[in-house]
């Protein structure tokens, strides 16, 4: 079973439940953890993986050939990304708008174009005690996290149960990292900003006709009004976590909840059964 | 014109929170929310909507069953596993790049526009207002911020207002990247925490990258002193300036949740405290490559 963690909003605590809910599983059965924010990547702060491997994720990006282009502009025509410019009798190449879908170089009639590796970014992939982990870290200034979220979800060994931990937003790396999960936690709190967001993430996991239910996070801290929409919605509401100065400087410590403070352990065990439940 | 982006890598810092206060604060502004795949700074602003439209900033393959014949060189072309294996295109998956519409020996296939999202311009209080919502689970954040960008600086000539705010969105990638180039100052929001340092240093590397002045302010402060001594200790390695340190404060989310701007609460300590960090943050964009 695979199960996504998502929010809409960042800063919600995806990562407090992504922890913690792999680790009460881990103690269980066989689980992998795999952190796909992969431009602001957490999880390892927390489980303190030992790193076993690193794998460069690339692009395919095209190189032209000069002797062979004939400065056509059959490529720069038929890319949808502004990647390619004829400018005279050269073809320029913009590799950060270049989405590696190869359609250059099916146009090119004079077989000018190859491909070469453009890195984006990279995986690494290990242990923490039983739990198999994997993360993946965005290059400084790279703008494309998808694909190294696709390769990363890929290429982790899965087990029983993985947890994926998702980026923030609604966008594309969300959806890949949704693609072909059986449920989702989306993470929220009590605030007007999360219960837009909620809304927005609730609109994705419907579109793609997942089974979700609600962590509502900082509970006690606001009014009813997430609450009343997850009631209109029927989305059942797994956990909630109050707002404590003792949560909150465990996790600025990076310190793993459950054992921090222990009497969460049997919390999060409840969340593990309620989302078995759920998928 | 001085554009001045927030920023912060970890989402859920407070950059909504303090772009909204630092919009407060300074008069011939205009304000843009560029977090358009969560975007919150309308809640505070409840802007007055002016013009409005679609962005289509991305196409999708459709195809015709006619003239398909199944060959199936459409799937194998796909890159991006967006024809699934009856050859029905997802629409989610697809980028819209037409490799596919290549591939089609019988022209069975073409790409036709996407609504991506909606963008507004509107007026907020005494400041003009853009921003925009991409449609769920739409790739084209990025472009979709640099089309809100471009009207922000038009709205910003005809309005005469020599400074724009933007209100970035979490992460270092595609959206951030867009909101952060052609900025001529980055304030940067973070909170003691493991997570908040490390994204920072992440957020800090993009900035740099592009050459932006930063800035840094330490948002929920007490919630973690050591941290925040540390995230001080790294931001002075880095020369990066500190515009200060906000408290936890819970009247900032009661300000909010009535649709007020916490800065304007004079019983509120964090509220304070932005309103000196604002101060420093004014002083510093005047000449953002020195410290403040």
């Amino acid at each position: 079973m695979k199960i996504a963690v998502a929010s809409g909003k960042g800063g919600t605590g995806k990562t407090l439940v992504a922890v913690n809910l792999a680790a009460v599983l881990a103690s269980e059965v066989e689980t992998t953890l795999i952190d796909c924010d992969v431009e602001a990547p957490n999880d390892h702060l927390f489980v303190r993986p030992d790193l076993e491997e690193s794998t460069v994720v690339s692009k395919r990006v095209p190189a032209i050939d000069a002797d062979r282009c004939t400065a056509c502009g059959a490529c720069s025509e038929a890319c949808e990304f502004g990647a390619l410019a004829l400018i005279g009798d050269r073809v320029m190449v913009f590799d950060d708008l270049c989405h590696g879908c190869g359609r250059c170089g099916l146009v090119c009639p004079s077989d000018a174009i190859r491909e070469v590796d453009h890195p984006l970014g990279v995986i690494e992939r290990g242990r923490s005690g039983s739990l198999v982990f994997g993360h993946g870290k965005l290059h400084i200034g790279e703008a494309m996290a998808s694909p190294i979220i696709a390769e990363l979800k890929e290429t982790t060994s899965e087990r029983e149960w993985t947890v994926l931990d998702a980026p923030p937003g609604t966008a594309c790396t969300v959806i890949t990292t949704l693609h072909g999960v059986d449920g989702v936690v989306l993470v929220t709190e009590p605030t007007p900003f999360g219960l837009h967001d909620l809304r927005a993430a609730v609109g994705v996991v419907r579109t793609l006709g997942l089974p979700a239910g609600v962590v509502i996070n900082r509970d006690g801290t606001g009014d009813r009004d997430v609450e009343d929409y997850c009631n209109e919605e029927g989305l059942p509401i797994l956990l909630r976590i109050p707002f404590d100065r003792r949560i909150a400087e465990a996790g600025a410590e990076a310190r793993v909840l459950i054992e921090a403070l222990p009497e969460w352990r049997s919390r999060f065990v409840e969340l593990a059964a309620r989302v078995k439940e759920l998928v | 014109m001085k554009r001045i982006v927030f920023l912060s890598g970890k989402g859920g810092t407070g950059k909504t929170t303090l772009a909204a206060a630092f919009a407060t604060r300074v008069k011939e502004l205009t304000v843009v929310d560029a977090d358009v795949d969560a975007a919150n700074l309308h809640l505070v602003f409840h802007p007055e909507v002016r013009d409005t439209g679609i962005y289509y900033g991305s196409n999708v393959a459709v195809r015709d069953d006619e003239a398909c014949t199944s060959c199936g060189l459409c799937r194998t072309t796909c890159r991006f596993g967006a024809i699934v294996e009856d050859l029905t295109i997802d629409p989610m998956l697809c980028e819209g790049c037409g490799a596919c519409v290549t591939a089609c020996p019988t022209d069975a296939l073409r790409l036709v526009e996407r609504a991506s999202g909606e963008w507004y311009i509107g007026q907020a209080g005494a400041h003009p207002m853009v921003g925009a919502e991409l449609y769920p689970g739409e790739e084209v954040s990025g472009k979709l911020v640099s089309v809100i960008r471009e009207k922000a600086d038009e709205r910003a000539k005809t309005e005469g207002t020599d400074r724009i705010g933007i209100d970035g969105s979490p992460g270092i990638g595609c959206p951030v990247i867009a909101s952060t180039t052609g900025t001529q100052a980055a304030v940067l929001v973070t909170e003691p925490s493991r997570s908040g340092l490390h994204d920072l240093e992440r957020i800090l590397g993009v900035v740099r990258h592009f050459d932006i002045p930063a800035s840094l302010l330490i948002n929920k402060a007490d919630l973690s002193e050591p941290l925040a001594d540390e995230i001080e200790g790294f931001a002075r390695r880095e020369d990066l300036p500190l515009l200060g340190r906000i408290p936890y404060d819970e009247r900032v989310l009661d300000a909010l949740r009535v649709g007020r701007n916490p800065v304007d609460d004079p019983d509120s300590p964090a509220g304070r405290a932005m309103d000196e960090a604002i101060s420093r943050l004014s002083e510093w964009i005047e000449s953002p490559a020195e410290a403040a």
